[in-house]
């Protein structure tokens, strides 16, 4: 399909313009829906239906007034609005908030998982067992809100790793979801936040004892898959201290036409000398090229280094959902502990980005580290929102950001909002943004050696991208550069 | 004074008036637009750090008319800014325009009342562009000086004519006998190919608290020019919301130099809307603040037309506890190809109980732009300090000498001699005594 979306450009660019064109038209390749039977919750939310997840999952008596509790306060609230983005209003009545699939209980390996839901694995690529016998990868898959398989937990357990998806966890060590879940993202946060806490059917859990290094990257796989769900994860990591753990989460969405609400959390929780690190690579349906359909991502993720010395790394690879809203943030509060902050935003056709982070320097001599690109093209608009905090005594904090925008087309937007709050003479922060096309000088100088329009362009993206593709783990940055090539099909990749 | 319902009754009282010819629907909008905005709150994100809602508790003398003057010529001489003695004067008193105080000595430049320019040939003019600010800024504040507008001063630059006199603006509140509410209100029209040398400043008399909400709008035609200096050197009882609005409605040249030395509370607005293609604009900006003063810096400029150039830089040192805010942003809008538009952002904090907020934002929907945006915040270099002290100069001197040096980068940008040397021997003085 070819459209006519500039025609005042000049011919020299024509090549250049035809690549992006062919970018902006590529369609979304995980689109296919796995045909499983869902044993549902009815439509909306009211007490009955968070009783009746509660109920679902098992849960103790405790889990279900922290709902309800959760629920109650979200009702006080209000939708926020302002985030730079527009979309219709949300019935939370029309959602059906829990959808599992029904299959065998309790699967003693991966063998045992529905054949169905294998399938689909495979198609994303990360069919499992594969991912057991040869990349070494523990992957604790997520379809539609309920964990249906979790490998290498024995070798795991060996080392005292839990890791786990949330209700199991909240059966099987109740006394550490209590301590840690909601100490991050409090359940008054905001309105997502508080949706979540009440509605949420399941997550991974991920608890690292002291001093152990986790000796693979965790992995989880998100998936929405029935009609009209919503999708409410709920992810708690606790790194006890002097321990390291890599933290990867992926997601593809299957094409619908509603539009379909996801509203998870994520909490990290980094002990003294304890490094998080947490990726993640967003493929979710963005809406067709009308801007119809589409997943919305609210996402609350927030992590905080209460040790001395401890480290929390955000990685984010961003290429779906017609509308991501989502800040992940560090509380730097233990003396001498590191945040950062790297993020590729890739929208297209219709999608909306307001996504950014936020980093609050409580403790001494604290750093932190942001680089943000965002690429625009099509009808999109990509935004970049960032919060640096210095407190009175958080002396000598440092914190570098930077954030980069590429615009492909002049009917895109690219936005920048940074917050800067400093209370401290000791504090040095900085802060750059730039702004820009992909240049015809950079076009022509490939060209002149002979490199096709097309690959210039993929290669001047791919450049563009790397500062941060650099800080993926190695399965994942192969992955996000697909995803990259295929939401910027044609040029890239 | 308590906020809306004092100002709606004195909004009744004086509607009456016979003066206020021609803005009677304007001041009626306005007001409503008072009412519904009411004063803002740090829940507004334009005045997230800067809360004003302390000045309304506070009771002012607010009149519909200007009072009988006690503020004389000797007093204009007194406070007249150096150099330039040649210079037309424009004097605001209490924030009504004050002609028997004024100097007019160029024959291109017209002075008119405001409600005066409303009614004879300028009328399409005023009818045009009075208010234009408001597009930008909706608060209440801003309403509320649209709301009472009286007393106003509308100036005109003739075609092709560069003016060999400056324009000084001197806004006057005399706070000798009571607290004072001024709303100063200007309309500048540069004409077609004119050139304009303008420099405002802002005194307070006495020792009552005063507050100066003021909007001056201006608006530069085709192949003009305009350099304009605002110099805040103010007491600390003193606070201020002083909006500029400048379009430059054909290829012009604007360039602009805000020194904020101290005051109370002050909040500039400075809107630069670059409505045709070619234009220019440098907006320049220092604060030093010390004590509990609080600086608010917000800017904006709309790049609404291809080709056009902004540059900005705003630089601060900030000591004692004072706070300071920096909001910049761009907008490029879809049609506004080859733009490009620099923004820069720089704080020096000397004590450990100051604190700065900067917000540095970009808003760009057209690609083919080249647009970047910097901003730091820290403590004087040590290494710079080391360097100095190791070639055997004290300390003192050096911080001195280091602040000087990033002073310098602004003050450079001040074109008129007796201006910079001015606003430097007041900055060198307060760095003689002030850092220690």
């Amino acid at each position: 399909m070819k459209t006519e979306l500039y025609p005042s450009k000049r011919n020299d660019a024509e090549d250049e313009l035809r690549t992006i064109e062919e970018t902006v038209f590529s369609d979304y390749k995980y689109g296919f829906v796995t045909d499983i039977e869902a044993d549902e919750a009815p439509r909306g939310l009211n007490e009955e239906v968070i009783r009746f997840i509660s109920a679902k999952k098992k849960e103790p008596e405790w889990m279900l007034e922290w709902r309800l509790k959760a629920y109650s306060y979200w009702l006080t609230m209000k939708e926020p609005g302002w985030a730079n983005v527009k979309y219709p209003r949300i019935d939370y009545q029309d959602i059906i908030y829990y959808s599992a699939p029904k299959q065998k209980i309790n699967p003693k390996n991966l063998d045992e998982i529905d054949p169905e839901l294998r399938k689909t694995f495979e198609k994303l690529g990360i069919s499992l067992d594969e991912q057991k016998r040869l990349s070494g990868v523990a992957v604790d898959a997520v379809i539609d809100s309920v964990s249906i398989g979790t490998s290498f937990k024995g070798q795991l357990a060996e080392l005292g790793i839990i890791f786990c998806s949330m209700s199991e966890a909240i059966r099987e060590h109740p006394d550490l979801v209590k301590e840690h879940l909601s100490s991050v993202v409090p359940i008054t946060d905001n309105y997502f936040a508080a949706l979540n806490a009440a509605v949420f059917s399941d997550g991974s859990f991920c608890y690292i004892p002291k001093g152990v290094r986790c000796p693979m990257e965790l992995s989880t796989y998100f998936r929405i898959n029935a009609e009209n769900t919503g999708q409410f994860e709920r992810t708690l990591i606790i790194a006890e201290a002097g321990s390291y753990v890599s933290y990867l989460e992926g997601c593809t969405a299957p094409m619908r036409d509603e539009n379909q609400l996801h509203a998870a959390v994520v909490e990290l929780i980094a002990m003294e000398n304890a490094e998080i690190k947490y990726s993640t690579v967003q493929n979710w349906y963005p809406g067709d090229k009308k801007g119809v359909g589409g997943v919305y991502n609210f996402v609350t993720k927030r992590g905080i280094c209460k040790g001395d010395h401890a480290k929390i790394s955000w990685t984010q690879v961003e290429t779906g959902s017609a509308i991501t809203w989502k800040y992940p943030s560090v509380i730097l509060k233990g003396d001498y502990s590191t945040g950062e902050f790297y993020s590729v935003a890739v929208t297209n056709n219709y999608q909306q980005a307001d996504t950014g982070t936020k980093m609050m320097h409580l403790g001494k001599n604290t750093k932190s580290r942001i680089v943000s690109k965002g690429i625009s093209a099509g009808f999109s608009n990509n935004s970049y929102r960032g919060l640096v905090h210095v407190g009175k005594n958080a002396r000598n904090a440092r914190n570098f950001s930077q954030c980069d925008s590429l615009l492909l087309g002049d009917k895109c937007g690219a936005h920048t909002f940074p917050y800067i709050e400093v209370r401290n003479n000791s504090a040095v922060v900085e802060h750059e943004a730039t702004t820009s096309k992909i240049g015809e000088d950079q076009i022509f100088y490939c060209n002149q050696r002979g490199i096709p329009t097309e690959t210039a362009v993929a290669l001047i993206i791919n450049g563009f991208a790397k500062e941060v593709m650099n800080h993926l783990p190695m399965e994942f940055a192969i992955e996000a550069q697909k995803l990259l090539a295929i939401s910027l099909e044609g040029s890239v990749g | 004074m308590n906020s809306i319902e004092y100002f709606k009754e004195r909004f009744e009282q004086w509607q009456p008036d016979a003066g206020h010819n021609g803005f009677g629907a304007i001041r009626q909008e306005a007001f409503n637009a008072f009412s519904k905005l009411g004063i803002p709150t740090s829940k507004n994100e334009e005045w997230k750090y800067t809360r004003v809602a302390g000045l309304f508790n506070k009771d002012y003398q607010f009149t519909p008319d200007p009072q009988p003057a006690s503020v004389t010529a000797a007093d204009v001489n007194r406070l007249r800014l150096p150099g330039y003695e040649e210079a037309n004067e424009l004097v605001f008193v209490n924030g009504f325009f004050s002609f028997a105080l004024s100097v007019i000595r160029s024959s291109d430049l017209t002075v008119l009342a405001l409600e005066e320019a409303a009614k004879n040939d300028f009328r399409e003019l005023v009818a045009k562009q009075f208010g234009d600010s408001n597009k930008y800024i909706k608060d209440g504040i801003h309403a509320l000086n649209t709301a009472f507008v009286h007393g106003g001063v509308f100036v005109h630059i003739k075609k092709d004519q560069v003016l060999e006199h400056p324009v000084y603006v001197y806004n006057i509140t005399d706070a000798r006998s009571a607290n004072i509410l001024a709303q100063p209100r200007s309309l500048i029209h540069i004409n077609e190919n004119a050139q304009v040398q303008l420099v405002e400043t802002y005194i307070t008399l006495g020792a009552n608290q005063s507050f100066t909400n003021q909007v001056m709008e201006v608006t530069v035609e085709k192949d003009a020019r305009l350099e304009y200096y605002k110099i805040q050197n103010d007491g600390d009882h003193t606070n201020q919301v002083s909006t500029t609005h400048i379009r430059q409605t054909g290829k012009s040249n604007v360039h602009t130099v805000t020194v904020s030395l101290n005051g109370g509370l002050v909040r500039n607005n400075l809107n630069l809307i670059l409505d045709a293609k070619f234009c220019e604009a440098h907006l320049y900006g220092l604060y030093f603040q010390t004590g509990n003063s609080h600086i608010d810096n917000h800017t904006i400029v709309d790049n609404i037309k291809p080709n056009c150039l902004s540059n900005e830089l705003y630089k601060g040192i900030m000591s004692d506890q004072s706070t300071g805010v920096f909001n910049g942003k761009i907008f490029v809008r879809p049609q506004a190809q080859k733009t490009n538009a620099y923004q820069s952002n720089k704080n020096v904090l000397l004590s450990d109980t100051t604190s700065v907020n900067a917000k540095p934002q970009l808003e760009i929907f057209a690609d083919d732009v080249k647009c970047t945006h910097g901003c730091t915040v820290g403590k004087l270099n040590e290494e710079g300090l080391f360097y100095l002290q190791s070639r055997g100069i004290p300390e003192k001197t050096a911080r001195t000498l280091l602040l000087r040096a990033y002073s310098a980068d602004i003050l450079e940008h001040i074109k008129p001699a007796p201006i910079r040397s001015y606003v430097e021997r007041l900055i060198f003085e307060r760095l003689e005594s002030d850092i220690s």
